[in-house]
């Protein structure tokens, strides 16, 4: 059988762009395009926005990428997979299905895959597998858990005939494993295909981080019209064998070492990577280039699937403030330091602060800060100061006297900013397998 | 004499995280650099260059055929991207820690 799957990513995270998505979905003559847009952070986000408005808890691009690509998608007889349900698959459903008929889209079919909420299924002695103790240590109000779900929640909708698959938390490589499973026939037990298109799911989950996105470093890793980047396309054949391209006219490169830096991202084990589908085994895959932007990739393979399930756990985390004041020119970095003093002075000295803190100096130290000392001297610095507290208040204060310095600090600081966001803190959890049912709904437009 | 060299000079690296779990890949350009690669980045070698940060457990997987290291470091994070109080709390940045390490020669 020599039939190839021509899949396209049209989001690799929540805020992926969507202009190369419509570029995908006009010319790129797929047969699925997939947007995968959540991850632990966007997961919080989600049960976030759904704790403050119960309507929400989608993904926010969610009505831009449908507008956008549906008619297109349609024509081309492209169907579109996707987890921008988030925390909130049945609203994003129903969004799309209304996008749909303002379109004139009518008959398209739109299935809402459910399941990955396992919040009852998870107690007060849930122990976590990545930190110690349980959920009743944690001391704050859990505001959801989804399991991640795989090839099996999403396959019966396809089988339905669905245009358009809305689910939540489905691990990432699944949401393009399941259409190969699905037109292939593959058996769910076909450890060896699964473990092969687990690594083409794996490979084109985050988009352009294996078109030349993510990965350029001027005089070093040069990549082609960066600003231009286009998505990536999987051609997939039976046997689980792919070549990754992009469409001809786009910016940005296919290329081993963006397959390579691809391939280890977020892998632990090479050759045990766990998804809910199979133990998927990279550790002997072999990438080749055999034309421009184009890269055959071979050799994964696979073991049976584990027996229990990664389960996110979500908490109110309650908020994060962050703050900053800049400070530029002669002895700019000793009167930033001489700030971040006077800062961390007043917030020990109020009563009760009971948030994390941490104040950098950004220009000198920042993102590195916890792990080497500061190298050369700067003279424009700009002060940060983040809090976490479960108060409210702790956090407002804080950004009350980092503003303050602009009057009260040293010589002539500039420029506060400051903001306070709502936060969900996770952790991790497994759940036995059997204990899990996805169902899915199809709506019509 | 010329400055040091540094492995940003021979290998590119890419970092991802999984709750306080961090793993950075890294690469040799020319597979003639590799083995120097895995002499210079030994799972010791990059704990014991940021005992502050990478408190935890570093184990290093070798992927020989492709010229590639990839380095799991637990408790890495600060806590993970819904908890730590790091800019960068996916902590993305850190394949640069380990590409501005110098090559001992």
């Amino acid at each position: 059988m020599t039939e190839t799957i021509r899949i396209g990513c049209g989001a690799g995270f929540s805020s992926d762009r969507l202009g190369p998505a419509v570029d995908l979905a006009q010319r790129g003559a797929l047969e699925y395009l997939v947007f995968e847009c959540i991850g632990e952070r966007t997961m919080a986000f989600g049960h976030r926005d759904r704790m403050l408005d119960a309507t929400r808890g989608y993904n926010p691009q969610l009505g831009a990428r449908m507008r956008a690509v549906l008619a297109h998608c349609r024509a081309n007889g492209t169907r579109i997979i996707t987890n921008m349900g988030v925390a909130n698959p049945r609203a994003a459903a129903a969004l799309t299905v209304s996008i749909a008929r303002e379109l004139g889209l009518n008959g398209l079919k739109v299935a809402c895959v459910e399941g990955d909420d396992v919040g009852a299924l998870v107690g007060p002695d849930t122990a976590f597998m990545d930190h110690p103790g349980a959920v009743k240590d944690v001391g704050l109000r859990m505001v959801g858990a989804n399991v991640y779900l795989g090839i099996e929640a999403l396959l019966p909708a396809l089988e339905a005939g669905a245009d358009v698959v809305v689910a939540g938390r489905i691990a990432d490589p699944s949401l393009f494993l399941a259409p190969l499973a699905h037109r292939f026939g593959w058996a769910a037990d076909d450890w060896t295909a699964l473990g092969r298109g687990t690594l083409a799911g794996h490979l084109m989950e985050c988009g352009m981080q294996i078109t030349g996105g993510y990965f350029a470093d001027p005089g070093f890793k040069d990549v082609p019209r960066l600003a231009d980047c286009g998505f990536p396309i999987a051609e997939v054949g039976f046997d689980g064998g792919f070549v990754i391209t992009k469409l001809d006219d786009t910016g940005g490169c296919v290329t081993p070492a963006t397959v390579k830096e691809q391939l280890l991202y977020e892998v632990h084990d090479p050759a045990s990577y766990l998804t809910p589908d199979v133990t998927a085994d990279f550790s002997r895959v072999a990438v080749e280039p055999i034309g421009p932007d184009r890269v055959r990739v071979t050799g994964a393979s696979g073991r049976a699937r584990p027996e229990m399930l990664k389960v996110t756990v979500g908490f109110d985390g309650g908020f994060l403030g962050e703050s900053g004041i800049s400070y530029a020119g002669p002895n700019a970095q000793a009167r930033a330091e001489l700030a971040a003093d006077v800062v961390r002075q007043r917030l020990t000295r109020r009563n009760g602060f009971g948030g994390d803190l941490r104040v950098d100096l950004i220009g000198l130290n920042s993102l590195h800060a916890t792990a080497r000392a500061a190298g050369a001297r700067s003279d424009d610095i700009r002060l940060r100061v983040a809090v976490r507290s479960a108060q409210r208040d702790d956090v407002d204060f804080m950004l009350w006297e980092v503003e303050s310095l602009l009057c009260c600090g040293p010589a002539g600081g500039g420029g506060y900013r400051g903001q306070v966001t709502p936060c969900v803190v996770t952790h991790s959890t497994l759940i036995a397998r059997d204990l899990v049912k996805p169902t899915f709904e199809m709506f019509v437009a | 004499m010329s400055p040091p060299r540094r492995i940003h000079d021979i290998a590119h690296a890419r970092a991802g995280d999984k709750g306080n779990t961090s793993n950075i890949s890294v690469w040799a350009y020319d597979p003639s650099d590799y083995p120097l690669l895995k002499r210079q980045l030994t799972a010791a070698r990059v704990k014991r260059a940021f005992p502050g940060l990478f408190t935890g457990k570093v184990t290093r997987y070798e992927v020989d055929h492709l010229h590639g290291l990839n380095f799991v470091l637990l408790d890495a994070l600060e806590g993970g991207v819904n908890t730590s109080l790091n800019l960068d709390s996916h902590g993305k940045s850190f394949s640069y820690l380990i590409l501005g390490l110098p090559i001992e020669e």
